[in-house]
């Protein structure tokens, strides 16, 4: 038995020209107070100068491994968690400090995780790519392209199951489009009405290889060989990322229906920071990004003019954020490794519940 | 005791555990509607209902990945592999997903899914659906895995597995699904990693697991009547945990150990448990460690070839013999 087509007015052309001001009237944002937004603002530039203090910190050899950076992409995180209630749920890749810091998460022990450190959110055993807080409903941090979209989907089947009115946003890049799992995901989703947004952030690279390199068609119009609804949006307008997810996230919890959504977006940093950077793009077309359309300073912009902040107050907010990374960077500094010990802990529930394990035998080995 | 098959013991420890938490939710290919591929889940569906008992397309990654995903809030999948051999469509999910996330979370998170379905070869299906993965499963930390050889085991130990806070891998067998054992009435549980004795000797000791266990113990009979051999038998039931000191008690009565399993030999679970007896009992043994596995190559179709290419009674018997000579 086959499905008839889910078509909604939620569905637009991926072609289809953003209209600013509409979303700056749109009742989602229209509602929001002056404190709100000012927060929103706030969030923004406290991401900016976490991640470029954290950029130090690496190329001061104190983070290993990776370090994948949102700059640039700090609109799509901000507006999109903006928007979460006490049964909406978050997943995301491996550039996971924006999502991090977006649902509400301390930026002491996300820069002490950087550092490997055992006050880090996940005790120094994730690092960059594996932040985590159920808490905050906040579910990773994951390292394989892809990989977490089937989780997210869960994360919306567990939702349901329970008969809760929420929804999971699970967020990949561009570049996961083209995972088969993500397309089972896809398919999952639709078949069973699951309450999951599929956030495609389009940063125009997977790595160092464009879109038009990589993926055949439109993104987000992959969502119709679903029945699925789909939409797109730019990402720099931290309005229009909310105007047109609340829609879609409105839908998913009254109706239980998933979506795709595609919102356009750029990264300043390499893939990580390891990224020569130089092979796959000119510096020119950075430069023109930041220059027009850098998040901060578009909604800065739009702020001051709506007389919502100061010059100086935007400054003072950007003053405290610095500090702030200061703080996270000393705190991360100042403290200790996991011991070697740590090492086999958090593995097991049972090993880590000693009085409640039920099983016997070795659970390690040498 | 009422004797009943594996298949069933199986499906009675669902139903009670459905019965139990309805946060368990039983989801696979065919399990619902269809009844299950080997009948495992029949009746479920008229019992239970759709909400728990959840028919999934054929998208091993999507569906085994959105397990995981519910289990982390709190939803109790027991999500049935047609064949384990499956897993290597879902391997992100299962084994970087599901073993890795409790530990990148520092803990916050736990993943209590269970996911089962049969492992084994010797139903001339190729290479390709007779894959016994419990060695590639257990070298990851996180997991558990288990592979029952009996009915009475098979229920105890799903049962426990249901309620397990971490992820356990249920390993079953097409070929046992239809073998009868007794099963109390009653409910009961057997904890994962304890091995149990199927039977005693003085001899020699035969380590195995899953339907090697039959073939151990009909070669140990006739090895008793026709060569006045006495084998114990030791059935791991589970591979991690695993219970390496019942394993050591019967290596310091007997002081010669034969492994047999369904194992391509290299790296198998019994290089791993050869490794553990040397080390830990080396003053207790009378010769080398011996060891009986699948004979190395992809799984051969020809039906009369595979018995070979398989543990199975005769080579148990050959294999004991060698070790003892």
């Amino acid at each position: 038995m086959s499905k008839k087509p889910t078509a909604t007015s939620l569905t637009k052309d991926a072609e289809g020209a953003s209209d600013p001001a509409r979303h700056r009237r749109a009742p989602i944002n229209a509602q929001l107070s002056t404190e709100e937004r000012i927060e929103l603002f706030r969030i923004m530039v406290r991401i900016r100068r976490f991640e470029e203090r954290s950029l130090r910190a690496y190329q001061a050899k104190k983070i290993g491994g990776f370090l994948h950076l949102y700059i640039g992409q700090e609109a799509v995180a901000v507006g999109c968690c903006s928007l979460m209630g006490k049964n909406d749920h978050v997943i995301t890749a491996y550039r996971d400090h924006g999502h991090a810091i977006a649902v509400g998460m301390d930026t002491k022990p996300l820069m002490a995780e950087l550092y490997g450190k055992v006050t880090g959110c996940s005790k120094g055993k994730g690092g960059s790519m594996h932040y985590f807080d159920p808490s905050r409903n906040y579910w990773g941090g994951h390292g394989i392209v892809g990989g977490q979209i089937p989780l997210g989907t869960g994360l919306a089947y567990a939702v349901k199951y329970k008969g809760l009115k929420g929804a999971a946003m699970a967020f990949m890049g561009d570049g996961a489009v083209n995972q088969g799992a993500v397309h089972e995901a896809y398919n999952l989703a639709a078949l069973w009405d699951l309450p999951v947004i599929f956030v495609v952030e389009n940063n125009g690279y997977s790595m160092g290889t464009s879109q038009a390199r990589s993926s055949a068609g439109d993104l987000a119009r992959r969502a119709d060989g679903y029945h699925m609804a789909w939409g797109t949006c730019d990402g720099h307008d931290v309005y229009e990322v909310r105007s047109v997810m609340n829609e879609f996230l409105q839908r998913a919890r009254e109706q239980s229906k998933p979506a795709v959504v595609e919102i356009k977006t750029y990264r300043y940093r390499g893939h990580s920071v390891a990224d020569p950077d130089k092979t796959y793009r000119d510096k020119s077309e950075i430069e023109e990004y930041q220059r027009t359309k850098d998040p901060i300073n578009v909604f800065r912009s739009i702020l001051i003019g709506d007389q919502v902040l100061t010059e100086a107050a935007a400054e003072l907010i950007d003053t405290e954020a610095r500090n702030e990374a200061d703080i996270a960077a000393n705190f991360a500094e100042a403290s200790p490794f996991p011991t070697a010990e740590d090492i086999q802990k958090d593995v097991y529930w049972e090993i880590d519940h000693p009085e409640q394990r039920t099983s016997q035998g070795r659970l390690f080995f040498t | 005791m009422p004797q009943i098959t594996y298949r069933e013991a199986i499906r009675h420890a669902l139903a009670e555990e459905l019965d139990r938490d309805h946060n368990v939710v039983v989801m696979g290919e065919e399990v619902a509607q269809f009844n299950g591929a080997y009948k495992v889940t029949e009746g479920l569906l008229a019992k239970y209902g759709p909400k728990r008992i959840v028919d999934t397309p054929i998208s091993e990654a999507g569906f085994i990945g959105m397990g995981i995903g519910a289990s982390m809030l709190g939803v109790r999948p027991v999500m049935e592999l047609m064949f384990w051999s499956f897993y290597s469509v879902a391997f992100d999910q299962i084994l970087n997903n599901a073993a890795n996330v409790r530990y990148m979370s520092g803990g916050q998170i736990n993943c209590p899914i269970v996911i089962r379905g049969p492992a084994n070869g010797g139903t001339n299906v190729g290479a390709t659906h007779s894959h016994t993965p419990e060695n590639v499963l257990a070298n990851h930390p996180g997991v558990k895995v288990v592979v029952p050889s009996t009915a009475y085991d098979a229920k105890g130990l799903l049962k426990s597995a249901i309620r397990d806070n971490d992820p356990v891998f249920f390993l079953e067998n097409t070929i046992l699904y239809g073998e009868k054992g007794e099963v109390p009435e009653s409910e009961y549980l057997i904890p994962l990693g304890k091995a149990d004795v199927k039977r005693e000797g003085k001899d020699i000791t035969i380590v195995t697991y899953g339907r090697s266990v039959l073939h151990s113990l009909a070669a140990a009979e006739r090895l008793a009547q026709e060569h006045k051999i006495s084998v114990e038998v030791v059935d791991l039931r589970s591979i991690r945990p695993l219970d390496i000191d019942t394993v050591l008690l019967s290596v310091a009565k007997t002081h010669r150990v034969l492994i047999v399993e369904e194992q391509k030999p290299f790296a198998s679970v019994g290089s791993q448990l050869a490794y553990m007896i040397q080390r830990e009992a080396f003053d207790e043994l009378d010769g080398p460690i011996h060891r009986l596995a699948t004979i190395d190559a992809p799984a051969i179709y020809s039906p009369p070839v595979e018995i070979e290419q398989l543990p199975n009674p005769q080579r148990v018997v050959a294999a004991v013999l060698q070790a003892l000579a």
